[in-house]
């Protein structure tokens, strides 16, 4: 076989694809379809909790097209950070949704699930032998951000993948992964070249996101040869152009010339983007470099409290005029009830710096109204209610300078106005670990249906 | 003075994982491109001042000639979601580059 065809259905697990595209896909024969579920982007909270931050509904819709297209076609299914954040939790949640598919479409198949939860214990190992290195600028690990974390998970290289394909897998459920690692695993399992290869993935994990016009809701194929990988679109109303794709090459990266992953980097100082024709663009020249030791990555969230919120609006011009001396005094206010309460008071001012807080060039203001949230966190939802409820009534009733407005200061949307906002969660991890064997971190777990 | 809003086709920030933010502009031609380039139009001190950051939080500004691109990295102001966050994916922390114009 001269080359390995991978269908990337959609950017995330649950973002959806025309069905036209996927049967497009389908028909060039493809060897495997892969899909990347996760990504840290929503914040700490997902992977915290061990929540999903797609929907259900969607991911079973995405799913089960796959996964019966994948059965029909004796290809596999290789699907990575299950659920979004990619631990168990989120794991047990997509092997359910599977299940149910299974059930409903009568298949019988064999399932690899890899887990990535890293232990505490194997942290702290690592901690205590200085092999716990922060990714610059993630601050040093404290014995704490492992003790406290609802979650470490490590983001698998190609090699689990390849240990379950090895094994027959029809479809591999993956915990935490390299974007690229499912995409890329088929084709390095069959001796393709990794630089090659990865590169591919690396731009396959967004789907159709690389072309133009871009979209995370449409699929993309990529053809990986010994030397080169060809991109197309598989829908006629989108192009894959070598702007739309070097451009992506950029996406959401510190450095587009060295992408740094499990086991080793990619380099593209060398790398060259062809047009081939309006669908296809030819990518040659990227190189896999091995590292030695073998690292993986760590991610972790801890729980630090709870938060309660109040979004209110104001019109008056002489309060918007008398802004900072009121949240000043709210806050002094607050304390000086509860200054035995250990808890974490801010407003987000819309209007003024509320998008860009510190970073906002623009201090001088004319909007003629501002949004207020007024964001209280503390160690118990009930200190929060507290915090947020009083700062709320104070801000409501607060007489400054130049009041002319006396039956109060903010416009509530909402009643209630305050909204309990649960568990708040914090990234205590974000490093990288020596490992001896890239599969070390990542059992897995057979089943068969 | 020529604004870069009228040399781009793409400027956009993100996040670059949970602690940097990532911004990209892409030119819309090859000859804008090597025409910033040359100038120093985009360099670490430019952004550190739009920003009002030190310039040892600007990581990185790299050309990237493939996609006609020039990127700038600079560490986030906080962690992604942390408590004070106010765009956990930083999606919306561009519009300061939209301000930029050069003498040509």
């Amino acid at each position: 076989m001269d080359n390995i065809k991978v269908l990337s259905p959609t950017a995330i697990l649950g973002y959806g694809f025309p069905i036209s595209s996927f049967e497009a896909g389908m028909a060039k024969l493809p060897d495997c379809i892969a899909v990347d579920a996760g990504s840290t982007d929503p914040g700490p909270y997902y992977l915290g909790a061990g929540l999903s931050f797609t929907d259900r509904y969607a991911v079973k819709r995405d799913l089960s097209i796959m996964i019966q297209a994948g059965i029909e076609h004796h290809i596999p299914v290789l699907i990575g950070s299950a659920g979004g954040s990619g631990a168990q939790p989120h794991l047990k949640w997509n092997l359910e949704i599977i299940e149910e598919i299974i059930q409903e479409q009568h298949l019988h198949i064999k399932l690899a699930v890899i887990s990535a939860d890293v232990s505490k214990e194997r942290a702290l190992f690592a901690l205590s032998r200085g092999e716990l290195k922060p990714l610059h600028p993630a601050p040093e690990a404290t014995e704490a951000d492992i003790t406290e974390a609802s979650h470490i998970v490590g983001q698998m290289g190609v090699e689990p993948f390849i240990e379950a394909l090895k094994e027959g897998a029809d479809v591999i459920l993956a915990g935490r992964s390299y974007d690229p690692s499912m995409f890329a695993a088929l084709a390095i399992h069959r001796g393709f070249d990794p630089g090659i290869a990865l590169h591919c993935g690396k731009i396959l994990e967004c789907a159709a996101i690389a072309s133009t016009p871009g979209s995370g809701s449409d699929c993309m194929l990529g053809t990986i040869y010994a030397d080169r990988f060809v991109l197309e679109t598989l829908n006629p109303a989108r192009r894959c152009t070598t702007l739309s794709v070097s451009a992506h090459t950029l996406y959401e990266k510190t450095n587009p010339y060295i992408l740094p992953g499990p086991g080793g980097t990619l380099d593209l100082h060398q790398t060259q983007f062809t047009q081939l024709n309006d669908q296809q663009v030819e990518v040659k020249g990227t190189v896999f470099m091995p590292s030695d030791p073998y690292t993986v990555k760590l991610e972790a969230a801890k729980c630090v409290g709870y938060r309660t919120v109040s979004i209110a609006g104001v019109r008056d011009p002489f309060f918007i005029q008398a802004l900072d001396e009121i949240l000043n005094g709210v806050k002094q206010r607050v304390h000086d009830n509860f200054k035995e309460l250990d808890y974490h008071l801010n407003f987000k001012i819309y209007g003024k710096n509320g998008v860009m807080g510190e970073l906002e060039p623009i201090s001088e203001i004319h909007s003629h109204e501002l949004g207020i949230v007024i964001d209280a966190v503390a160690k118990t939802q009930d200190i929060a209610n507290t915090v947020c409820s009083f700062a709320r009534s104070t801000m409501l009733h607060y007489g400054y300078t130049g009041r002319i407005a006396t039956a109060g200061n903010l416009a509530f949307p909402y009643s209630p106005s305050d909204a309990k906002m649960g568990e708040v969660y914090q990234f205590c991890l974000y490093h990288i670990i020596d490992v001896q064997d890239p599969l070390e971190l990542f059992p897995i777990e057979w089943r068969v249906y | 003075m020529v604004k870069l809003l009228d040399l781009a086709k793409v400027i956009r920030s993100k996040n670059s994982g949970p602690y940097e933010l990532t911004l990209d502009i892409i030119l819309k031609d090859e000859e804008s491109y090597r025409l910033l380039i040359e100038k120093q139009c985009i360099t670490k001190d430019v952004i550190a001042k739009l920003y009002r950051i030190p310039v040892e939080d600007v990581i990185n500004v790299i050309h990237f000639e493939p996609a006609h691109a020039i990127k700038a990295t600079i560490v986030r102001p906080m962690c992604s979601g942390d408590l004070n966050e106010t765009d956990v994916y930083g999606a919306q922390q561009h519009a300061p580059l939209l301000q930029l114009e050069f003498d040509l």
